[in-house]
């Protein structure tokens, strides 16, 4: 069976609650069935609303959302079919586990003998046999968690949805539930929509990632392409480091163009940028410069380190560069980099397809 | 494991638990003062008087103090025939001595509560007895009246003589206790107490599940509305708190009476006619509404307290995994609102089996409770020891009802706010 394209289809889906102000505008967003998008964004970016409009709780104010080809607007949330994990787990405190799992398959009537085998099994996934007989407050938060994935997923929804599932988990146990997550989508197949904050765990998990910003997506897709080429200023501060120039397009040409700074002038792969004159900000990620560079690289400049942070596996740099004096490098720890000391003159250079000229913003 | 504990000493040598309570007393004597003048005020306020009450309604030492001779001398009566001259003459003593110091009143208001008809007869043998003549007491006061030569009369006045008592208890159930000493209930035609105990119960009852109708939703409304909304809610709630109790009950009394709004209302909207307006006040309907409205809060509140506790991503839960609104309502909340169902149901149940002025006001005949009752007792016949004594069976009564509850639901889990 081929997978659907437009799973999950927004059109032209606008948001307000209070007629005034638009939470979401314009949505138009497709995901693919059995695929892992992410939507992520600051708070206030409309990320959780679109959620909660595909979960049915809360309404369109204009435009329409397709579930597997049908419009669900007037569906209401307990006949969409859709599991949802929540960011408080919202487990069901006076039940045991077992219970919260059969929850959904008593109000579908489905046998019990089949039901049970449904929840060894989703309790399985989880890697919480043996837990079927607990109440809720005497899991740890992680198992807890887990324990809502497996009540989401146990009547095999078609999709799944996940509202900052991890936001209440410290760091270790965040990072090996993200792998945990992943590995389930993986081996299930199950399309997921996922809502986070958190970068790292959207690139981290997802097929896709949806940067929202304003009500609007700004860029959706694969974790890497979002990464090393984002579409605008916004995505490129949001998503990882980034060293930014402003400056002005002084000539464009042959897929490169020349960024004329303050006092200098940069070499810049032109992305939203189209004619001499426009303000630009030039985006570039500090792993893709280097210090003392032996290639030949088209932009070769002289910095002073101004702070050396150590971090373990790598240093970070901070070096007044070209008039910014924010400009972070991150240098691998090795006995090759010795000179680096502050207040010492250093040689950097980076590749103009690298430096992305975006909207100035 | 070892039986042998090796004691643990403090680096200077001291036993550890010695050191710890050292450590610890200071703390604690200071906790108790903080408590102490609320412990001492629960005291006297509380456990003293209840102390006392309970005291009050088995306490019959009035007349064993009345009449000391008499009862000395009763003491080889054996109660089928009229007792002899020796008794008659201790009697006569213990009147004489009650006579001078003006407490034969006393003597027969107690004795008229054992039995009807004392009154007079005594009043009659204080002025005979000025004319009494020493010795042959027995020809001399059965002569004042024929009740003083009825056996039945004499076995009332041997029945006062233990210093504790029950009977209060039993009046309150509408028994006594008959001359041959068995327990029975009055006649049919005059047990009121029973009467006052059913409909006490129904009332309360029927206030609790009124409340717990009518507060269900709102609290809900008011843990669920935006903070400027549920808050304007709030105050409508407590209002009522705000406003004397006199008042409010008056306003029903305005807004139920024949001629009132609400009769008003449904005459002209043609529910009733004109002249056959329904009584709805100085009966049930009366005490049902004001009783309802006035204890509401009290049902209110502890739920709200509990239903802002639930998430309402519980509810959405509920709903994601497919149960209908009602479903996921009747499965995920309702079961997390026991506690606050709990606390509010006991809390309206007890204010409401005690209530006191409301029903007084607007219940008339049919409406009013066992504490109209105890308060008449108080306040009326002055019989106090009665009043106490449906006090305490009131107490009980609560008492045992926490009892149950504690075994049905748990009394932990009970949440007041």
């Amino acid at each position: 069976m081929a997978l659907k394209k437009d799973f999950v289809k927004f059109d032209k889906v606008d948001k307000s609650y209070d007629g005034k102000v638009l939470v979401v505008k314009d949505l138009q967003l497709d995901i693919e069935e059995g695929e892992f998008v992410t939507m992520l964004g600051p708070s206030g970016s409309g990320k959780t609303t679109c959620l909660m409009m595909l979960a049915g709780f809360e309404t369109p104010t204009n435009g329409e959302i397709y579930l597997d080809g049908k419009a669900i607007s007037s569906i209401p949330p307990h006949k969409r079919g859709i599991g949802m994990v929540f960011q408080n787990y919202a487990l069901f405190p006076h039940m045991t586990v077992y219970e919260n799992l059969a929850f959904p398959l008593r109000v579908r009537k489905i046998p019990k003998d089949e039901a049970d085998k449904k929840i060894d099994k989703a309790l399985s996934m989880v890697s919480l046999q043996g837990f079927a007989s607990r109440m809720p407050g005497q899991l740890s938060g992680g198992q807890q968690q887990r324990v809502a994935v497996a009540r989401s997923l146990v009547f095999d929804p078609q999709l799944v949805l996940m509202d900052e599932p991890l936001g209440a988990l410290d760091k270790n146990l965040r990072e090996s539930m993200q792998y945990e997550i992943k590995h389930i989508h993986e081996s299930i197949g199950v399309t997921v929509v996922y809502v986070t904050h958190d970068q790292s765990e959207a690139l981290t998990m997802s097929n896709r990632i949806a940067v929202f910003n304003d009500g609007k997506v700004q860029q959706l897709s694969s974790p890497d392409e979002l990464y090393e080429k984002p579409v605008n200023s916004f995505v490129a501060e949001f998503i990882g480091e980034n060293n930014t120039f402003n400056g002005e397009v002084s000539d464009i040409s042959g897929g490169k163009c020349k960024v004329k700074l303050s006092n200098a002038e940069i070499i810049a792969n032109p992305i939203s940028v189209k004619s001499k004159g426009e303000r630009t900000k030039v985006s570039l990620r500090p792993e893709r410069a280097l210090i003392n560079p032996k290639d030949k690289m088209d932009n070769i400049h002289n910095g002073k380190i101004e702070e050396v942070i150590y971090h373990g596996d790598h240093t970070r740099v901070r070096i007044n560069l070209l008039g910014n004096p924010e400009f972070i490098l991150k240098v691998p720890n090795s006995s090759a980099n010795l000179d680096i000391k502050l207040g010492n003159e250093i040689k950097i250079g980076w590749n103009s397809e690298d430096a992305r000229a975006l909207d100035p913003k | 494991m070892s039986s042998e504990t090796k004691q643990i000493l403090t680096t200077d040598g001291i036993p550890l638990e010695v050191s710890l309570k050292k450590a610890e007393k200071k703390n604690k004597i200071k906790a108790f003062l903080l408590v102490a003048p609320l412990l001492f005020f629960l005291i006297i306020t509380y456990v003293f008087p209840i102390g006392d009450m309970l005291f009050r309604s088995v306490d019959d030492k009035m007349v064993t103090q009345m009449l000391p001779k008499t009862f000395k001398a009763m003491e080889n009566w054996d109660g089928q025939e009229l007792p002899d001259e020796e008794v008659f003459a201790a009697f006569h003593d213990d009147f004489i001595k009650l006579v001078e110091d003006k407490r034969e009143g006393k003597l027969s208001t107690q004795l008229n509560y054992t039995k009807n008809g004392f009154k007079s007869i005594i009043k009659k043998l204080r002025r005979a007895s000025k004319k009494f003549e020493e010795g042959n007491y027995k020809e001399q006061i059965m002569s004042v009246h024929k009740r003083w030569a009825d056996v039945e009369y004499w076995r009332a006045i041997q029945r006062r003589a233990p210093e504790f008592t029950g009977q209060k208890y039993l009046k309150g159930m509408d028994m006594y206790v008959n001359e041959e000493g068995k327990i029975v209930s009055v006649e049919e035609d005059r047990r009121i107490h029973r009467v006052l105990w059913l409909r006490t119960l129904e009332i309360a009852f029927f206030v609790t599940v009124f409340c717990f109708l009518m507060a269900y939703p709102i609290a809900h409304l008011l843990a669920t509305l935006p903070m400027k909304y549920s808050n304007l809610l709030m105050i409508c709630v407590l209002l009522p708190f705000w406003t004397s109790l006199l008042v409010r009950t008056a306003s029903w009394m305005i807004l139920l009476q024949q001629q009132g709004i609400v009769n008003d209302f449904f005459v002209g909207i043609g529910l009733v006619a004109d002249d056959n307006r329904p009584e709805m006040m100085y009966n049930k309907t009366g005490s049902y509404v004001a009783m309802t409205q006035i204890l509401l809060p009290f049902m209110v509140l502890p739920l709200y307290s509990v239903m802002k506790t639930i998430s309402p991503s519980l509810m959405r839960a509920g709903k994601s995994l497919g149960g209908t609104p009602f479903v996921a309502f009747w499965k995920v909340y309702f079961p997390l609102t026991i506690p606050g169902i709990g606390a509010g149901c006991l809390l309206v149940f007890i204010l409401a089996i005690g209530y006191y002025i409301t029903p007084a006001l607007v219940g008339g005949a049919s409406g009013t409770l066992i504490s109209n009752q105890i308060a008449f007792h108080m306040k009326s016949t002055l019989d106090w020891s009665f009043a106490s004594a449906m006090g305490l069976m009131l107490l009980s009564g609560v008492l045992v009802i926490y009892w149950l509850y504690n075994k049905i639901v748990g009394i932990d889990n009970i949440k007041l706010g």
